[in-house]
């Protein structure tokens, strides 16, 4: 059983920090996951930039650029997980798309992230379509694809795609790119039940993600909340990255600063 | 063995498939099974059929081009695409696809467009329909290609311009598919080449291999008079930047022994950082819903390509062509700015045509020393657009003002 599997098992309360990985600087990204982590995150998805995201908005694709224009490529986001290993045992997946990863090599790429201790990935433009091998790869080193569902994915689909993903999946909250308007509440709420009744495994809601409320009501209906643009939107600009993380991951997980 | 791609998982061997965020997927297999029920369906196909006729002109011609032929020392054809209704091929694959778009109840339509003659062709068919119309260009492309804005303006289409990136297609390229998938209720994206997920790579092949069709009627008919007369070409010849004209007039030829060349865009120079060439110069990778050859980066970014024709300005290419690369049954090759240019101005004076920049492409290879064309063959060249609207490039390439 791998970190993520760990805290899945029990339904409490999570929230999930999104961070690029080397944005702002690269000097900063270390203490500012392990920053998540003391201001109580449950796990942290650390996003590895690409020149071309798709399901991304404005936002995160600034960071990706700034990321890549930092000289940010897999190789030294698996050695700053190296580093995070030593002081932290916090869950950590890697949310990137799948261009970079073919690039590095599929196999190759599975080995390092065993050996640095990565727990999941998730690649939102590779749906189960196109997962075969990398699901193979990813389930005999013990490493979590966390399959993406959305409001308009049936039932039926639901209950292949979790079946696939095995540990965790992560349901879109809205039809739409990170950093747009959360979803209609009641619409989430009828979304989210039908994942409750269809989903093999537990599941974690992103996209449209802000404030504490949005925190304590997903974690009703879903087993954890993930926070990605918010975030990064408050690190633009700032000249203390790791203060922001404190600061705004304190009032997610508490309602206090 | 007859040729038969994509598998039904809409592979072309290890290229194609269907990247896209989960949001897409009932989209895109929707309109997969929509597709395969048209394809088959007599009052679909009659339809366009007829649109085609009465609407876009077609057939177009094959012309025979006396005067390039006589000092080339071969017989050169032009398949006129540059005739259709708004210019180019692009309509061919528009009409289809606006078709499928009404039976899906859609009521909006997206699409980008990188030299603005698929904006146009969509716009077109939009305003057609009465239907309300997105285009998604990159604000460098807009520059490029004032006159096509303003004619995307006047059809009643609202261009978006995109700022982030290279500007260029790629770029709008990624916008529309943002903007699809948070409307995907709604919203048609009208995919101009053969990119993407399944099944756009194959269904605009489909639309497009009407030109195909077309010149091998055309050229067995151009025969009948000719002493030593072949059923079939020698050579044809297409420029390949998404690649859906190269697919619409190669697609029909593929189980026949024909030479087939598609010539991408070299830009300054295969050898340089500015060039498009994506055959000749790409790795495998996926972009825009597809796997393909790619221009990338060792770290798998995409590198901004660089072409002086807009609508051959792309880092990526069909995965059908990927694959006919591959197997070895279409030759890839590729000719500079200065190349292209020189074959649009040569085709003007000698012709009378003025072709388009991504067209010139394809003609330049005929002056190209190495080329391999045989003396008396016959050879067909895809002229895919007219090149009216890139007079302004061209006069600013050659220093001029008007």
């Amino acid at each position: 059983m791998n970190r993520i599997q760990k805290i899945f098992q029990d339904r409490t309360e999570k929230v999930i920090p999104f961070l690029t990985a080397g944005y702002p600087s690269k000097k900063d990204t270390v203490q500012m996951i392990l920053a998540s982590e003391k201001s109580g995150a449950a796990m942290v998805e650390l996003g590895m930039p690409f020149s071309d995201p798709l399901a991304d908005g404005p936002i995160i694709q600034a960071a990706s650029q700034k990321a890549i224009e930092n000289g940010v490529n897999i190789g030294w986001i698996l050695e700053l997980v190296t580093e995070i290993r030593r002081e932290s045992e916090i869950p950590l997946a890697l949310m990137g798309y799948i261009n970079p990863i073919i690039n590095y090599g599929i196999e190759k790429f599975i080995h390092d992230c065993k050996l640095a201790g990565v727990d999941g990935l998730i690649i939102p433009d590779l749906p189960p379509e196109e997962a075969d091998e990398l699901l193979q790869v990813a389930n005999d080193a013990g490493i979590c694809i966390i399959l993406l569902v959305a409001p308009n994915t049936g039932n039926e689909r639901i209950r292949e795609i979790s079946n696939l993903a095995g540990s965790l999946i992560y349901c879109v909250a809205i039809l739409g790119i990170t950093g747009e308007t959360g979803a209609n509440r009641g619409e989430l709420r009828q979304y989210l039940k039908r994942v409750e009744e269809n989903s093999e495994c537990p599941f974690v809601v992103g996209f449209g993600v802000k404030e504490r409320a949005d925190v304590v009501e997903i974690n009703r209906m879903a087993h954890g909340a993930v926070v990605g643009s918010a975030i990064i939107e408050q690190l633009q600009n700032s000249s203390e990255p790791v203060n922001v993380i404190n600061d705004y991951i304190r009032k997610l997980t508490k309602g206090t600063e | 063995m007859v040729y038969k791609q994509p598998d039904n998982s809409g592979h072309f061997d290890k290229f194609g498939g269907k990247y896209v965020p989960e949001t897409l997927i009932p989209a895109i297999n929707e309109l997969e099974s929509l597709y395969k029920e048209a394809l088959n369906d007599d009052v679909f196909q009659t339809e366009l059929s007829q649109l085609r006729t009465d609407y876009s002109g077609r057939p177009t011609p094959l012309y025979y081009a006396n005067r390039i032929s006589d000092e080339l020392g071969f017989n050169v054809f032009l398949k006129r695409e540059d005739l259709n209704h708004t210019g180019a091929h692009k309509i061919n694959n528009a009409l289809g696809q606006i078709l499928l778009a009404k039976r899906m109840g859609k009521t909006r339509i997206i699409a980008e467009t990188g030299a603005g003659m698929h904006g146009v062709a969509t716009a077109t068919v939009a305003a057609q329909f009465g239907l309300k119309c997105i285009i998604y260009m990159g604000k460098e492309d807009i520059r490029r290609q004032k006159l096509n804005v303003f004619k995307m303006n006047l059809l009643g289409a609202e261009v978006r311009p995109v700022s982030s990136g290279s500007k260029t297609l790629k770029d709008a390229t990624n916008e529309a598919i943002r903007d699809w998938v948070t409307n995907v209720e709604n919203t048609y994206y009208l995919i101009g080449s053969v990119v993407g997920p399944h099944p756009y790579p194959s269904m605009v092949r489909d639309f497009q291999s009407v030109i195909g069709e077309e010149t091998k009627k055309q050229f067995a008919e151009s025969q009948q008079q000719v002493a030593n007369s072949q059923e079939l070409p020698d050579v044809l010849i297409a420029c390949v930047g998404g690649g859906s004209n190269a697919m619409g007039i190669f697609y029909p030829f593929l189980n026949d022994t024909v030479r087939l060349v598609g010539v991408e865009a070299a830009g300054h120079g295969v050898d340089t950082d500015a060039h498009a060439a994506t055959m000749t110069k790409g790795e495998f990778g996926v972009l825009h819903g597809s796997a393909s050859y790619l221009l990338q980066t060792g770290d798998g970014q995409v590198k901004l390509p660089h072409s002086i024709s807009a609508g051959l300005d792309y880092p990526g290419v069909g995965p059908e062509h990927s694959y006919l690369k591959s197997s070895e049954r279409v030759e890839y090759v590729s000719a500079t700015d200065d190349e292209a240019i020189e074959a649009f101005q040569w085709l003007s004076e000698k012709e009378g045509i003025l072709p388009a920049l991504e067209s010139s492409h394809a003609l330049s290879l005929l002056k190209q020393r190495d080329n391999n064309i045989q003396k008396d063959e016959n050879v067909i060249i895809c002229l895919s657009g007219r090149g009216d609207k890139d007079v302004h490039t061209v006069a600013e390439y050659l220093g001029k003002k008007f």
